[in-house]
């Protein structure tokens, strides 16, 4: 049977990798190239880079970051962060990238889904969603609003519906990101996960909140996960991935294990 | 030299990049059926749909290209759609491809109703037959998936390995020089690319 599948994220601002911590205040803490190095010789199943370069004209380091790890790294990596294009992606495609993150720029332009799905397969477009906890309204039937702009703007959209849309659209893999469990490393936001995962017929990856090994296993099992995505735990080195699949895998969660 | 086809199927440059990391630097990413054809092996790659690859295959003359180099005797790999197009017939768009080994590709219908097409993450391969390129590997070593259809093969002997998602599907064939998997090697971290390597020594002689 398929393994739940342990994924890095990597922020990467300027060509160097930086933690958020509830997306407001982030810090510097490396090189994402050995960084990712590191993960996938400790057995990481999947490394997510997320570029939050504030200016256009240092976009272009990106593209010089992800075609080092592509010639170092031999498991899937999606790019994300301003890709507003087909152009984009295949740019990101062409330097190495295994899929594409499209989030912000998706909600405002959702038709980008469908162009990207199309051009690149949808195997290949990951949708990311950034979430608040809103408690349910007319509105936001689910209580949970997407939110945009790393959680600065709220959108008025039910993440329900908008996930349902997304896969519609041709998204191959949803990122449920939670605003509020974000950088607090007090567990991933299991309700919101589960209610995604139950929606959806695509793989489901649980962000935010991660800081133990049991938010893994809650949210692999409680939380219908496919993956879960982990940043701090790891690049702080409280923990490493190779220590957490094990954790999982003496819990009865099947990782891979041989790498 | 080893010849990559480019068929707009897929990212050939992760296959280059598998390759060179293994040692196998001659490795050329190429459209031109003559160059296939001249090739000393070939790695025929592919992400996506069978439906618009099998019909640019068709426009570059890539298919005859291939055929002919399978009838040299030279090494041959398929990987992912690449594994799927060397059959007879897709159920994808109900196309006809290239009829190396006969069979068929089908869509999973999977009676449990969690487990989710397209099949994607890693699984483990159940090696069912020995073959010079899974030197590397053992039964059971986990590979990357990405696919919503597998090749169900006529000969049971074609088959080389195994996988469970719900049903039981070939994820490894071959037949004289022509080796397949369903997962993607060259995204399979050390034990995909132990495969890619053992390819690169490989010289097309099936096992007896």
């Amino acid at each position: 049977m398929l393994s739940k599948r342990i994924i890095a994220c990597l922020d990467v601002r300027d060509g160097n990798l930086a933690k958020s911590i509830k997306f407001v205040d982030t810090k510097d803490i490396g090189d994402p190239v050995s960084k990712a190095r590191e993960y996938y010789e400790d057995g990481l199943d999947e490394l997510v880079f997320y570029d939050i370069t504030a200016s256009s004209d240092k976009r272009n380091i990106m593209l010089d970051v992800v075609e080092s790890v592509a010639k170092q790294v031999f498991i899937p990596f999606s790019v994300g962060g301003g890709i507003r294009s087909v152009e984009d992606a295949n740019k990101l495609l062409w330097a190495g990238a295994e899929k594409i993150n499209v989030n912000s720029a998706a909600v405002q332009r959702p038709g980008l889904i469908d162009e990207c799905s199309h051009a690149l397969g949808a195997q290949n477009v990951v949708l990311s969603v950034d979430i608040a906890r809103v408690g349910a309204s007319n509105d936001i039937p689910s209580g949970y609003e997407v939110v945009i702009n790393g959680g600065r703007t709220a959108t008025g959209r039910d993440a329900i519906a908008w996930v349902i849309e997304g896969e519609q659209r041709g998204a191959g893999e949803l990122v449920v990101n939670s605003i509020d469990a974000d950088g607090t490393r007090e567990g991933y936001e299991l309700t919101l996960t589960r209610m995604v995962a139950e929606a959806v017929g695509i793989p489901v990856i649980a962000s935010g909140g991660a800081g133990k090994p049991e938010h893994l296993y809650d949210v692999l099992t409680e939380g219908k996960a496919d993956a879960a995505l982990v940043a701090s735990m790891v690049h702080y080195g409280d923990y490493t991935v190779s220590g957490l699949k094990q954790w999982l895998s003496d819990k009865g969660i099947k990782v891979r294990l041989k790498y | 030299m080893l010849a990559i086809v480019d068929y707009d199927a897929g990212n050939v440059r992760s296959v280059q990049r598998a390759c060179e990391h293994v040692g196998l630097t001659d490795a050329e990413i190429t459209a031109d059926p003559d160059v296939v054809r001249g090739a000393d092996r070939v790695i025929f790659p592919g992400v996506g749909s069978s439906e618009s690859a099998v019909d640019t295959l068709h426009n570059r003359g890539l298919d005859a290209a291939l055929t002919e180099f399978y009838h040299s005797g030279k090494p041959l790999l398929g990987i992912c759609l690449g594994s799927q197009i060397v059959v007879e017939h897709s159920e994808e768009g109900d196309k006809d491809c290239l009829g190396l080994l006969a069979g068929q590709v089908k869509r999973f219908q999977l009676a449990d109703p969690s487990l989710k097409v397209p099949h994607i993450g890693w699984n483990s391969v159940d090696v069912v037959r020995d073959h010079p390129v899974l030197k590397n590997i053992s039964s059971g070593d986990e590979f990357y998936f990405v696919h919503s259809y597998y090749v169900e093969p006529v000969d049971p002997e074609t088959i080389y390995g195994r996988t469970d998602y719900g049903e039981d599907f070939c994820s490894m064939l071959g037949q004289n020089n022509l080796f397949t998997t369903q997962f993607h090697l060259e995204k399979s971290g050390r034990l995909g690319l132990g495969i890619l390597e053992a390819f690169g020594d490989w010289d097309g002689t099936p096992p007896c």
